[in-house]
């Protein structure tokens, strides 16, 4: 058994904490939210570039660091500290292990190097309306056309779709009534047929949803996953999912410390009111949901590379439960604890708990994990 | 024991029912009923058709102009009224500041106030809280100083829920500094359109301009409306916090909300099967409604404990809190309901009429933000911790 990380880790945790820190305070955040054209920081997106982060999940054999799951909990807990708004997650996480893990020599060539140098951005779009409660039950159709396929389908809220240059659409093969295999298919932004409506999302980023019809792609377009594609994407959405289980951690703590800050400060009745035990044991309560959360990415992060199915899809479905569990208690804890000033838009605390709110609603709520675990018992 | 309504009672319900099935504007009422954003002018035009019909203070007596309803006739009206989709009572004129006028106002506040709180012709704030006073009341730091036949108000007021709309703000400010933190408040009232009165806003979570902060600079305000004696605010205050006690759990919101909830979570599907036949979904809205029950009938156990009108005792404080959480869970499971939807917040699309993109289904757009917004609930009015500490204190004598 051993929690520690290597030397590597901690120093990529430092480094990517110090850029978060330096370039990243609450009022700089505002200021890209509000002026920027896409919501986030281009210049930041550069910098996270420049720090080897944007190639954190490229494999080495494409030039990139190679690093695993574990790496990527550090710099997500680095990410979730900072509550940023560039696409890490839905860049740098989904579609860049996407296309690690799917696409062939040319695809991983002409896109793993410019994702990794900031160049291009790519998001993975996946989840449809009707899919929330089963992951896999993707409606959107491909079929071959000549020399091609036509898409059709409508995925939702996905998030900075409004600013990639390309998206990865996930597709049954198939005619409306077959239930063919799953596949991934590259398709330019500006494809014919391809319609976006962008709009904010309640933790301040920008999200889309983009509804196909008929579009058409060359048949390069389709991510080679060959006959394990399915299990591939599942990898993927899993890869993602322990990401934003570590993403959680990094803001629970944040939410933490500040609230702590705050009862140590704030003043009522003559004294501040941290010297209220029911106030003292509601942070005592933050402190073991937090834990239990920590404990879980970890177990995240180890499990969601598994190859025995049962074994991680419990796991990860165990992870989700109690990070939401803590999104929830320790989110709402926060804004009570801070009075008005916790409502308010102006202190970062209604930020971090609006990202927490969004993130147990992703890659499966709760409730879904919860019953997905229940179905696994016997 | 009987846990029925008398016929009398059933008879005064079905002529509420009756009233405000015709005559809720049809327009207020979709807002209502889906959660759209309401504009001042709906509360004003709702308040003007009550007080037409002579049921515009429903907490009022009839010497000043109320239907003199008993607390159980009152709890009706606002259950129907919630039900049938009619927004809230602006409560701060008609529900805080009025009963003080009524019980400690001289003849001439009375006449110069209530008549036009009834007729939604005067639109009323509560100045009560500060940066440096929140639970805290008695701590408040703005300043009334007495020159000839005013008051120069100086300091600064905030959270002031719908200031912007406001004609009148009544304050608690600090009339002597010497004496101990309770003894030297006053209760004024002050026009808002006075000389050295700054409004500016604050934007809450859910991007929403509810609330405001309201600085005072040399405000001058005629010593008539000082409300009772100097100093003696205090009785006052306390009077106001404890009084509106009929509609503090909300339970007919809440019944409104869970109806809407049912509804959603038979339009939202899983594994391709009516989500309000799923099990674990269907459990949890019935925690809330069993819930729910329980308040009801702890709200009417408390009514019919009134044999007569007097500020209300600790029972108020499970009223409130238990109000409260029931309804921030109802808003949690809508928000549950409708899953990924929930995310997208966009205030655009929450104003009635609107004809943009549609993002998700019509009723998906208002639930985060409503959410987001009733996490408020848990802290106005004495916040549930607070209540807690009145329970501990009053009730169990600790
Ligand atoms: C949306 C909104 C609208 C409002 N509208 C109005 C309005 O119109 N007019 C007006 O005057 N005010 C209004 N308020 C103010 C409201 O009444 C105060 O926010 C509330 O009293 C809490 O005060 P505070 O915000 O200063 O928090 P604080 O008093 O600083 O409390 C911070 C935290 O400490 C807890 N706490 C404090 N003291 C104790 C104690 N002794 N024991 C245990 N816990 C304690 C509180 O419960 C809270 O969780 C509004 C507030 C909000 C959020």
């Amino acid at each position: 058994m051993d929690f520690t990380f290597t030397e590597e880790q901690q120093m990529l945790l430092d480094t990517t904490r110090r850029f978060v820190a330096k370039d990243y305070g609450f009022e700089a955040r505002r200021q890209i939210k509000e002026k920027s054209a896409d919501g986030f920081s281009r210049e930041i997106w550069q910098g996270l570039a420049d720090i080897g982060l944007l190639s954190l999940n490229v494999p080495e054999a494409d030039g990139g660091l190679g690093g695993s799951a574990i790496d990527n909990m550090l710099a997500m807990n680095a990410v979730g500290e900072g509550l940023l708004l560039e696409p890490y997650l839905a860049c740098a996480v989904l579609a860049t292990k996407t296309l690690a893990l799917l696409g062939n020599d040319a695809q991983r060539a002409e896109w793993l190097p410019a994702l990794a140098a900031g160049e291009k951005i790519v998001v993975l779009a996946h989840d449809e309306p009707k899919t929330r409660f089963d992951r896999l039950a993707i409606d959107t159709r491909s079929w071959p056309v000549g020399n091609g396929y036509l898409l059709t389908g409508h995925k939702c809220v996905v998030t900075h779709a409004g600013s990639a240059d390309m998206l990865l659409i996930t597709a049954r093969i198939g005619k409306a009534d077959e239930t063919g295999p799953l596949a991934v298919f590259c398709v330019p932004v500006d494809a014919p047929g391809l319609d976006k409506t962008t709009y904010n999302t309640v933790d301040g980023v920008r999200a889309s949803d983009v509804r196909l019809n008929q579009v058409f792609v060359p048949a390069t377009a389709l991510l080679d996953g060959g006959a394990d594609s399915e299990a591939k994407i599942a990898e993927v959405l899993d890869f993602g999912l322990a990401a934003v289980c570590a993403e959680a951690v990094g803001a629970l703590d944040k939410l933490l410390a500040a609230t702590v800050e705050y009862a140590r400060n704030r003043k009522q009745f003559g004294q501040p009111i941290g010297k209220f035990q029911a106030l003292q044991h509601r942070m005592a309560d933050m402190v073991l949901h937090i834990e239990q959360a920590r404990s879980m990415s970890y177990l995240a992060a180890v499990r969601c590379t598994d190859t025995d199915a049962a074994t991680r899809a419990r796991a990860m479905s165990a992870a989700k439960v109690v990070i939401g569990q803590a999104c929830r208690f320790v989110g709402q804890q926060a804004v009570q604890l801070h009075g008005g000033m916790g409502v308010t838009d102006e202190l970062d605390v209604s930020h971090y708990f609006k990202r927490l709110m969004a993130i147990e609603l992703q890659f499966g709520s709760t409730d879904q994990h919860l019953e997905q675990y229940a179905a696994q018992l016997a | 024991m009987d846990l029925n309504f008398t016929p009398e009672e059933l008879a005064f319900r079905q002529e509420v029912r009756e009233f405000v099935a015709s005559s809720l504007p049809p327009d207020i009422q979709h807002k209502v009923l889906n959660g759209l954003i309401l504009q001042s002018d709906d509360y004003i035009r709702w308040q003007k058709i009550l007080h037409a019909k002579g049921w515009g203070g429903a907490s009022w007596r009839k010497d000043f102009g109320g239907p003199g309803w008993s607390a159980t006739q009152q709890y009706i009206f606002e259950e129907e009224c919630a039900a049938a989709g009619a927004p809230r009572t602006i409560p701060f004129g008609l529900k805080m500041v009025a009963p003080v006028i009524m019980q400690y106002g001289s003849p001439a506040q009375q006449e110069r106030f209530l008549p036009k709180i009834l007729a939604a012709e005067e639109w009323w704030c509560q100045g009560y809280s500060e940066p440096g006073a929140g639970s805290d009341l008695a701590s408040v730091k703005t300043r009334a100083v007495r020159e000839g036949d005013h008051y120069v108000v100086n300091g600064q007021k905030t959270w002031t829920t719908q200031g912007q709309y406001a004609d009148w703000i009544f304050c608690l400010v600090r009339t002597d500094t010497e004496a101990k933190s309770q003894r030297g408040i006053s209760f004024i009232l002050i026009d808002m359109k006075t000389p050295g009165i700054t409004v500016r806003p604050i934007i809450t979570m859910d991007g929403a301009h509810e609330v405001n902060e309201v600085w005072f600079e040399d405000v001058r305000v005629p010593v008539e409306n000082l409300v009772g004696e100097e100093n003696a605010g205090w009785t006052y205050a306390k009077f106001l916090l404890g009084h509106e006690r009929t509609n503090i759990a909300g339970i007919g919101i809440a019944k409104r909300e869970i109806a809407r909830l049912k509804r959603i979570a038979s339009l939202e599907t899983k594994n391709r099967k009516p989500l309000i036949e799923d099990p674990m979904f269907a459990s949890r809205i019935a925690q809330i409604e069993i819930d729910l029950t329980a308040l009801e009938i702890t709200n009417l156990r408390v009514l019919s404990a009134e044999a007569e009108r007097r500020a209300p005792g600790p029972e108020a404080s499970i009223l409130k809190i238990k109000g409260t959480e029931i309804q921030q869970a109802i808003t949690e499971a809508l928000v549950q309901a409708v899953g990924t939807y929930a995310l997208p917040l966009r205030r655009e699309a929450m104003a009635a009429g609107y004809q943009g993109d549609a993002v998700g289904p019509f009723y998906a757009t208002p639930l985060a933000a409503n959410y987001l917004n009733m996490r408020k609930l848990s802290i106005y009015g004495g916040s549930n911790e607070i209540q807690k500490n009145i329970i501990s204190q009053m009730i169990l004598g600790l």
